[in-house]
């Protein structure tokens, strides 16, 4: 670690060059199967960040305090205690939400992202840093969720968070392949080929 | 659930097959299946640990945290229960099995942040199942993520040799067999389903 990278590499290096799910190609469940449409993906995206943002401020708090042999354990609970609260709470103010997220919410626990961050970086930096290394990666899967939710939403019934985009017409029969499992695998085939195609990541 | 023990291990095995219905498990099934020998091996493990977990979840749930109170806790609970289960799965495989310890060991880490083991007991709880429904849930769920991994991982053999466009090589190409393999499930969504 002799050239210090700078704060704002930090915050934004996650959102392209180290973006989570179509660089890094982890985090990829919620990616495919809350992305309905826009505003589950949004929701989704929300929910992660939360508990992402969180725990890496937690972890790099105590971070001094924690024997390397079990530091694997500790971040589980951290990362659990977090998304306990996040269920709870769209569980109380989001009921429709939840519903649609179902078992996905709970999951957030093993989600790659969040795990890896404390490791790579929470783990060793300070709190402000870990801060803002969780916000760009939060940024950058929120993108690509985003992204996800509204080509699909767009396609598969022709709005966008619920208000008609294109003309009823097509709404009336949409290509429903977009909103079901196996346009999500292609969908997320051809972001990928255009990412590699751009040649971000390299 | 009016379902009988037969059709839950249908449901689970086929028309809502875990990775290419639900999105459950997506990081194995594109990291491991570049060979079929791996697959076999990763699935073996899945097999084990998803049976283990299911009874020692479900008995916990059962048992302890909804008696007392405590089913907040069962996030936190579930996954420090996979993540003690899978190593002490490993600690004993080496120990006294050896044969199954070198096929299936180097698999076993990666099973803790697998989030298929985690969601099968999530879904246990959610469903109401009995143990008996609860075991054979875990069986269906087990067998139809071995049946996606390793269809794919053939199909991904074939592939290396394939011409394939720079950009699409890699990734882009598994996705989109996926989407062709998942297509052809969707076939299924038609017969009975559990949700």
């Amino acid at each position: 670690m002799n050239s210090k990278p700078s704060r704002i590499s930090y915050l934004t290096s996650g959102i392209i060059k180290e973006n989570p799910t179509l660089i890094l190609m982890i985090g990829l469940c919620p990616t495919l199967a809350t992305t309905v449409t826009a505003r589950d993906a949004l929701g989704m995206a929300a929910a992660a960040s939360f508990v992402l943002i969180c725990s890496n401020i937690a972890i790099s708090a105590i971070r001094k305090l924690v024997p390397d042999s079990v530091r694997i354990p500790i971040f589980i609970i951290i990362i659990s205690t977090f998304v306990t609260i996040i269920d709870y709470v769209m569980q109380a103010y989001q009921p429709d939400l939840y519903r649609v997220l179902g078992v996905f919410v709970p999951l957030i626990v093993v989600n790659c992202i969040i795990l890896g961050r404390a490791e790579a970086f929470a783990y060793h930096h300070g709190i402000f840093d870990s801060f803002l290394d969780g916000l760009g990666k939060s940024l950058g899967f929120t993108l690509v969720l985003f992204i996800m939710g509204s080509l699909r939403e767009l396609f598969g019934a022709g709005t966008f968070f619920g208000s008609p985009v294109l003309p009823a017409a097509y709404r009336s029969a949409p290509m429903l392949f977009a909103i079901f499992p196996p346009g999500a695998f292609l969908l997320i085939g051809l972001l990928k080929a255009l990412v590699n195609k751009l040649g971000w990541g390299r | 659930m009016k379902l009988n023990p037969g059709q839950i291990f249908l449901a689970a095995f086929l028309v809502n097959n875990i990775i290419l219905m639900r999105f459950i498990g997506l990081c194995p099934f594109f990291g491991v299946s570049t060979s079929v020998s791996t697959s076999i091996g990763m699935s073996a493990a899945v097999l084990f640990v998803m049976l283990l977990a299911s009874w020692v979840s479900w008995v916990l749930y059962h048992a302890m945290l909804l008696p007392l109170g405590l089913v907040f806790l069962r996030t936190a609970v579930f996954i420090l229960v996979i993540a003690a289960l899978v190593q002490f799965v490993e600690m004993f495989l080496k120990r006294y099995i050896r044969n199954l310890y070198s096929a299936m060991g180097i698999y076993l880490p990666l099973i803790t942040t697998n989030c298929a083991i985690l969601a099968v007991t999530f879904f246990n709880i959610n469903y109401n199942f009995n143990l008996l429904q609860a075991t054979v849930f875990a069986l269906g769920t087990a067998a139809g993520f071995a049946l996606a991994i390793i269809l794919f991982a053939a199909i991904r053999e074939r592939l290396d040799d394939a011409p394939i466009s720079p950009a699409f090589k890699g990734y882009p190409i598994a996705f989109i067999g996926a989407a062709l393999v998942s297509l052809a499930f969707m076939g299924f969504t038609a017969l009975f389903g559990i949700s």
